[in-house]
């Protein structure tokens, strides 16, 4: 095994690459520099979190790697960090998707090269140091401060409406995380203790557990985000750079996945069980809702995003069937769309950086300029829907079997999102590249670039990594999901 | 005991009272650079205090038949005040040389102000607790209107004077009935007094409520705020500074020992007041400063925001209420400073900064001022990993302990308001596009650069080694 802090390294590493880069001086010759040394420090944070994977014990469900110091004298708040099965793969993504995003953005951000990658490099650490965290305080100062480069990355580099968005997005979501930090107080008053493994025992009362469950919810819901608490997410990806949107779709909606596995199920297992039909009927409707909407988009990146409001509804479906198929499911469903949605966002990204335009009605024919684009979009696009043989299917087929457990309505209701998902999709994809090319400004629009094939192939390659050997994925989180289960069941049991 | 009368100027009151006199005449008789010479003086002064203080903390001598008390929670507070004072002090030295206001004795109006607060915070009776808010009044009466030939500087100062006249008058009448239902001016046997009842009578009640108000109007909470944002933006910007980061210390030390000691048997009939006070001014605060063009405006609202959260943690009135208080008064002395630290640097086409529309592009000509000042108002917004996080963290912790669950949603809602309009002020740096740059000049003597990089490093680094100052406010007893 590894005697050094690996998670500590990974989390600041990219940091300690923030640092470096806040004493280059921006200027025309050095802002290669700093995208050299952005890259650099991405790069290594993802080999050392591969590391990570390959020492994993697949045997062990509980944390590894762990570290812990002392961090508050007056109460037991740890400086605690360590990985298991649910996390592995949340880091393993945010360490895959920053590197792309850095060359993404290589030759598109022009202004303050040196604040965006600065940004970047402070978003990765608080995302990884996010996922990795045991002691729930360290996790929220984390959680709540993604916000700030967040903020700034959408603010400063962002679309026309942008200061709107960036707002929406920050006070937004603030909302639902400040509720969650008098929830995690009141965890503390009850038991002195914050680690997130020791809070698993079901330790509050019925009631109790019914506010904590709805102050978590509140800062989960927007985070995911759930119908009704959706609406910043289409602002704010529309607004948001390409790379800001990957980052947003790839790793951020994520935490709220995340947070209602480890603290909804993990801590709050009899409040779960009460509000699981408020879950459900929340996610049906978004899942039915959102892809209405979807369809009905004119604007490419809104139409995704809109699409993200709808796996993730998939997702709260799966986590909250509490059962094995449905948390793997929903796990993958995790994994793949933070793949595919990335992905995707990247595409319109390559698209938008030759004609400054997200319209789906300006482009039309583009297989005929485009044939290589034409594929991995081709490639993407039906991750998204789900078409076995890529990871998007993996996802979906596992929670739905997991619904027939439960409810067959709810299985009708997904279906129906799912079969909803490849009408907008497959819409979407014969009006931008299939027919010719009427649009006479398209007449002289380039493939993809080397740098876009470096950034887009790694992608498919691994959305079909994970939609033909899913086992490579599922092993490592199987016993950690299989914990939280067995808690779950034997706390609704009493 | 101390046998030798000489070490009575030990005493850091009396050593801080005859060390301003003999500033005064310094600053008399100095031909020369009087002004720049005397400050140098109250920042030394100052500095000895502080060491007074510090090593004063073992003898009961200056309790002065118990005119004045003896804490930790005191002594914490008053180093507090002289260390926001000596802050203030240097940092607005450039400040005034640069719009020719030389007078010499402002930093000594400043060191009688803080030796009034000294003995505010220590007060220990209601004579004594009077005499040192007038002192310490007095003096910000007279800084206020430092600036004679500007109307908005006098009228801030004329404004200031009768709210607080009025204020002053209001706290006598509180004191008088007290004294007259007790029989007592002492804080002790007052207690003593009242331990022997189980509710209030009428007029001790209404002596509370004017003490309330009175006290109020001191920290600024609202409905009593009325002159904060007006005397913020009339005053000279250094001044603004003084008010912002040294009285409100004193008057919050004040304002917890007289609910914790006097009147700690009759939690509920003083908390229903500080109860209001504090949601009226998180909110208001929050609110009120979205709206605001000047920055003192602001940051005047700011503050009754910050109130608001101290007085939660007075509603929780239990040990780890007065540990949340002082860790937050802290937070908020060093956020303060390097605020104004900044503000009193910055030049815009030669005029002293006022408008936060002329913040605008300052990200371009200046990043580091820009990030700094982003840093500033992310930390108090109350955004982790900075210094304010853990402020209102504790404030929380505090409420809840004592099951505030209301309060501290109420708490939280209004925190998310009142990110807004620090967020504003990120936004007019960094998304708001400009063509014209550089009118923003940043010049700022070397002193300053020191106290702003000590408290920047102060907000920053506050997360890595958070125990050392959170073991000294666990310590405090009140």
């Amino acid at each position: 095994m590894i005697d050094w802090p690996l998670v500590s390294v990974i989390i600041f590493l990219p940091l300690i690459g923030a640092l470096i880069i806040l004493f280059i001086k921006e200027d025309e010759l050095t802002s290669i520099n700093i995208k050299w040394s952005a890259l650099l420090a991405t790069l290594g944070t993802f080999i050392l979190s591969l590391i990570l994977w390959l020492q994993f014990d697949y045997s062990n469900p509980s944390y590894q790697y762990e570290e812990k110091f002392r961090w508050f004298d007056d109460f037991n708040f740890f400086y605690h960090v360590g990985v298991d099965g649910i996390s592995l793969f949340m880091i393993l993504l945010s360490t895959f998707l920053t590197p792309l995003c850095i060359l993404a953005s290589w030759n598109n951000i022009k202004k303050r090269v040196k604040e965006y990658m600065l940004s970047f490099l402070f978003l990765e650490t608080v995302m990884i140091g996010m996922f990795a965290s045991i002691d729930i305080l360290l996790f929220y100062i984390f959680f709540e401060a993604v916000l700030i480069p967040m903020y700034l990355i959408i603010g400063i580099w962002g679309g026309n409406r942008r200061i709107y968005a960036s707002f929406k997005f920050f006070l937004y979501t603030l909302l639902g995380s400040v509720l969650m930090l008098i929830a995690i107080i009141v965890m503390y008053r009850n038991t002195s203790s914050m680690s997130i493994e020791f809070l698993q025992g079901n330790f509050f009362s019925y009631n109790t557990q019914l506010f904590l469950w709805l102050a978590f919810f509140a800062s989960f819901a927007v985070k995911i985000p759930m119908w009704p608490f959706h609406t910043w997410l289409p602002d704010a990806h529309v607004e948001a750079p390409t790379a800001g949107s990957v980052i947003l779709a790839g790793v951020l909606l994520k935490m709220g996945g995340y947070g209602f596995i480890r603290f909804s199920l993990g801590m709050l297992p009899e409040a779960t069980e009460f509000f699981i039909p408020l879950i459900m009927t929340l996610s049906i409707v978004a899942i039915v809702y959102t892809s209405l909407v979807a369809l009905a988009q004119t604007d490419i990146k809104k139409l995704i995003a809109y699409s993200s409001v709808a796996h993730m509804g998939i997702v709260t479906i799966g986590i909250f069937l509490v059962n094995q198929q449905g948390l793997e499911g929903a796990m993958m469903q995790m994994i793949s769309h933070g793949l595919v949605s990335a992905a995707l966002f990247l595409c319109v990204g390559v698209i938008y950086d030759r004609m400054h335009t997200r319209e789906i009605e300006f482009y039309g024919g583009l297989v005929q300029r485009m044939p290589l684009y034409a594929t991995v979009f081709m490639i993407f696009m039906l991750g998204s829907v789900g078409l076995p043989g890529t990871s998007g299917f993996i996802g979906e087929f596992l929670v739905i079997v997991g619904a027939f457990k439960f409810s067959s309505y709810v299985v009708i209701g997904a279906a129906f999102g799912i079969i909803l998902s490849a009408v907008y999709m497959l819409y979407l994809y014969k009006r931008i590249i299939f027919g010719t090319i009427t649009n006479n400004k398209l007449a002289d629009i380039l493939d993809i670039n080397t740098r876009e094939k470096i950034i887009l192939i790694p992608l498919a390659i691994s959305v079909i990594l994970l939609g033909i050997f899913p086992n490579l994925f599922l092993d490592p989180m199987r016993l950690s999901l299989e914990l939280i289960i067995t808690n779950y069941e034997i706390a609704n049991a009493k | 005991m101390l046998n030798n009368i000489y070490n009575i100027f030990f005493i850091p009151e009396i050593f801080l009272a005859c060390s301003s006199f003999v500033c005064l005449l310094f600053g008399l008789f100095l031909k020369k650079n009087a002004f720049r010479q005397t400050s140098n003086l109250a920042v030394f002064v100052l500095l000895l205090t502080i060491l007074l203080v510090y090593y004063d903390r073992e003898s009961n001598f200056a309790n002065y038949k118990s005119l004045f008390s003896h804490s930790s929670f005191i002594n914490f507070f008053k180093i507090l005040a002289l260390l926001g004072s000596i802050a203030s002090v240097i940092i607005s030295k450039d400040y005034f040389l640069g719009i020719k206001l030389k007078n010499f004795e402002i930093p000594i109006l400043f060191l009688f102000s803080t030796l009034g607060m000294m003995l505010m915070i220590a007060s220990n009776n209601l004579m004594s607790m009077y005499l040192a808010i007038e002192l310490q009044s007095l003096s910000l009466y007279v800084a206020a209107a430092i600036k004679r030939d500007s109307i908005s500087s006098a009228e801030s100062g004329v404004k200031y004077f009768i709210l607080g006249a009025l204020s002053s008058g209001i706290l006598l009448y509180g004191f008088s009935l007290i004294y007259g239902f007790t029989g007592s001016m002492n804080f002790d046997d007052i207690s003593f007094y009242l331990s022997k009842y189980d509710n209030l009578n009428l007029g001790l009640i209404f002596g509370l409520v004017f003490v309330m108000v009175g006290l109020a109007f001191k920290v600024s909470a609202v409905p009593f705020h009325m002159w904060t944002p007006d005397v913020y933006e009339g005053a000279p910007n250094s001044i603004t500074g003084f008010f912002a980061i040294v009285p409100k210390i004193a008057a919050v030390a004040l304002i917890y020992r007289f609910c914790l000691v006097p009147f700690e048997n009759f939690y509920l009939e003083w908390s229903q007041i500080i109860l209001f006070l504090s949601i009226a001014s998180m909110f208001l605060g929050a609110i009120a400063a979205i709206a605001q063009s000047n920055i003192k405006r602001l940051l005047a609202y700011s503050s009754i925001g910050h109130i608001g959260y101290i007085l939660i943690a007075l509603v929780a009135a239990n040990d780890d209420g007065i540990k949340a208080a002082s860790i937050y008064m802290f937070s908020y002395m060093i956020m303060n400073v390097a605020i104004f630290a900044i503000l009193l640097s910055l030049k815009v086409k030669n005029e002293y900064l006022i408008n936060i529309s002329d913040l605008k592009g300052l990200s371009k000509s200046n990043p580091i001022v820009s990030l700094s000042i982003s840093i500033i108002m992310l930390s108090m917004a109350g955004i982790p990993p900075f210094i304010g996080f853990f402020g209102k963290f504790y404030i929380f912790i505090a409420a809840i302990e004592q099951e505030l669950y209301v309060l501290s949603v109420l708490g939280v809602l209004a925190s998310v308001i009142s990110a807004f309009y620090y967020l504003r002020i990120i936004k007019i740096m960094y998304f708001d596009e400009t063509k014209s740059e550089g009118i923003i000049n940043f010049q700022i003597s070397f002193q300053s650069k020191i106290i702003l990089s000590l408290s920047l490093f102060l907000i920053i680094c506050f997360i890595f080694y958070p125990s050392l100052l959170i073991n000294i406010s666990a310590s405090l007893t009140i």
